[in-house]
């Protein structure tokens, strides 16, 4: 359930929301941390649940000694009223059983804060790819049948590849297809409960493995920048090397504490 | 998957957990109304139970209702409940008042009658003479401690951690905690999770004021040094009060050292 932080609901009507599938590589989660880092978006409340693995730390958008000291749990919401975007963070796994249950507690809330649109981060293993989907760009999206009409022509002008059917059952040659998202957490539940409950919904993911996710991040959200204009450019010279996206201070060791001097 | 140096596909671990979801989208298909039963019956047998030791019987009320507090201390693992057991609870009367049993696939304890301080479970006392702890505040005005360990691998720092000296401790508190901390804040990267982060959480949400004090150590089973690490505690506003006798915690100490030694026995 929604937890404000202060002692009254803030208002999301006519929002757009945004929030990580936790997916391989833990993608979605990242963009959207960097979202959140980058547009100094602000905490607004919980998303209380036991479906989550509980987990606390301090600040990870920390940029000074003041800030650093608030704390955080495993599923927050941001909000920068300027641009009506709202983002929900979820920073653990899900317990066994209990993800399909959160779906449709998540949902039941989108439905009651009456937000405009959810866009859901997320990522696929790119081990999965058929011959076409190899050669092609790593970026996929899908639209419930709600928003299609609304952002269509936007999709279609942005030349974006929609996320292509597979067999249901790939060792039978006659098998149903459908859209299978391998890796995607709960991607795929919240797709699919998105299409039956008529909420507007557009996933975006990537094919990615497993290693140093930064760079798939990165290229996420760049793809939903493309569409939603989050930021604008800084400047248009491709070869800037300053990156417009602010990497939280949390993202530091990220694959561990320093090494022993000994080892060398 | 992955493939080794050797040639084979290996499936490699997911870090996102995602490997179930499949499998629970399988069986979500395959599951027939028996299967469904044996689920319900696996999730009520996992259910937390709060009872009274001595007479097995339930708690009829939640236990906050029947003894509302406003100092709860919760110390969670072998040194912790160590340190709470000879420093705060060795002075005063303390009564117990229900225990919390518990069950999952993991669990090898049974008999839950005869217990040492330091076996991990869950007990609940409450101060006798002292109305204030276990008291008629209302919730709002509690305040949470929770003590517990960690392994000191679990730490994240810019130097290794084979050059930090341990044990030492670091704090984690909600917001409406307003006492200075006993120790410096746990820095980011790193998190707590599990039981003490369930709590904080639950804290944090709520607005109640609680303080973690967690202690970073190298030796996991109950350890003096570990023990006495958690010392720093002592002198935070909440607790100075529920202290007494200090050389004699020692003592108590020591001899909970020695009794779980001889219980630890291999040949036992």
């Amino acid at each position: 359930m929604f937890v404000p932080c202060g002692d009254s609901v803030p208002d999301l009507a006519g929002c757009t929301l945004l929030m990580p599938a936790v997916s391989v590589g833990n993608v979605g989660q990242l963009a959207i941390d960097l979202i959140i880092s980058t547009l100094n978006m602000y905490k607004i409340g919980y998303f209380y649940t036991d479906c989550l693995v509980p987990m606390v730390g301090n600040n990870p958008y920390a940029t000074a000694e003041e800030n650093s000291t608030e704390l955080s749990i495993n599923a927050e919401v941001y909000a920068s009223p300027s641009k009506k975007l709202v983002a929900l963070q979820l920073r653990s796994i899900f317990i066994k059983y209990k993800s399909k249950s959160f779906c449709e507690k998540l949902l039941f809330w989108v439905k009651s804060s009456n937000c405009a649109k959810v866009v859901v981060l997320s990522s696929s293993h790119s081990y999965h790819r058929n011959d076409l989907q190899l050669r092609s760009t790593p970026f996929r999206y899908l639209l419930t049948p709600s928003i299609q009409k609304s952002v269509q022509n936007k999709i279609q002008s942005l030349n974006w590849e929609e996320m292509e059917k597979s067999p249901c059952i790939p060792e039978i040659d006659d098998s149903e297809f459908c859209v299978r998202i391998p890796g995607g957490g709960i991607t795929k539940t919240l797709y699919d409960e998105g299409c039956s409950k008529e909420i507007p919904m557009v996933i975006l993911l990537k094919f990615v493995s497993e290693g140093d996710n930064i760079p798939d991040a990165l290229g996420l959200v760049e793809y939903l920048n493309e569409w939603l204009q989050i930021i604008k450019p800084c400047c248009v010279d491709p070869s800037a090397s300053a990156l417009p996206w602010k990497m939280p201070s949390s993202w530091r060791l990220l694959f561990g504490s320093g090494l022993p001097p000994a080892l060398f | 998957m992955a493939a080794t140096f050797f040639g084979e596909v290996v499936r490699a671990p997911c870090r996102a957990g995602t490997e179930d979801e499949e499998e629970e989208e399988e069986e979500g298909r395959r599951e027939t109304p028996e299967d469904g039963e044996v689920r319900q019956q696996l999730a009520r047998k996992r259910e937390v139970r709060f009872l009274r030791r001595q007479t097995k019987t339930t708690l009829e009320v939640s236990l906050l209702e029947k003894y509302p507090c406003s100092k709860f201390i919760i110390a969670i693992g072998n040194n912790a409940v160590a340190f709470l057991s000879s420093f705060i609870m060795n002075s005063g009367v303390w009564e117990e008042v229900g225990c919390a049993k518990l069950w999952n696939e993991w669990c090898r304890t049974v008999d839950t009658t005869h217990l040492s301080p330091t076996e991990a479970f869950c007990v609940f006392y409450h101060l006798k003479s002292n109305p204030s702890v276990f008291g008629s505040c209302p919730r709002k005005n509690m305040q949470v401690t929770i003590l517990t360990c960690r392994h000191v691998t679990d730490y994240k720092t810019s130097e290794s951690t084979s050059s930090l000296h341990t044990p030492f401790l670091k704090a984690l508190k909600t917001q409406n905690f307003r006492e200075p901390p006993c120790c410096s804040l746990l820095e980011q990267p790193n998190i707590v999770h599990d039981l003490p982060a369930a709590v904080l959480s639950y804290c944090q949400v709520w607005k109640i004021s609680a303080i973690l004090y967690l202690c970073y150590t190298d030796v996991m089973k109950l350890d003096l040094i570990t023990v006495e690490a958690f010392k720093p505690v002592l002198s935070s506003r909440s607790l100075k009060s529920l202290v007494k006798n200090i050389p004699q915690s020692t003592e108590i100490l020591k001899k909970l050292m020695t009794t779980n030694e001889i219980q630890s026995n291999i040949y036992t």
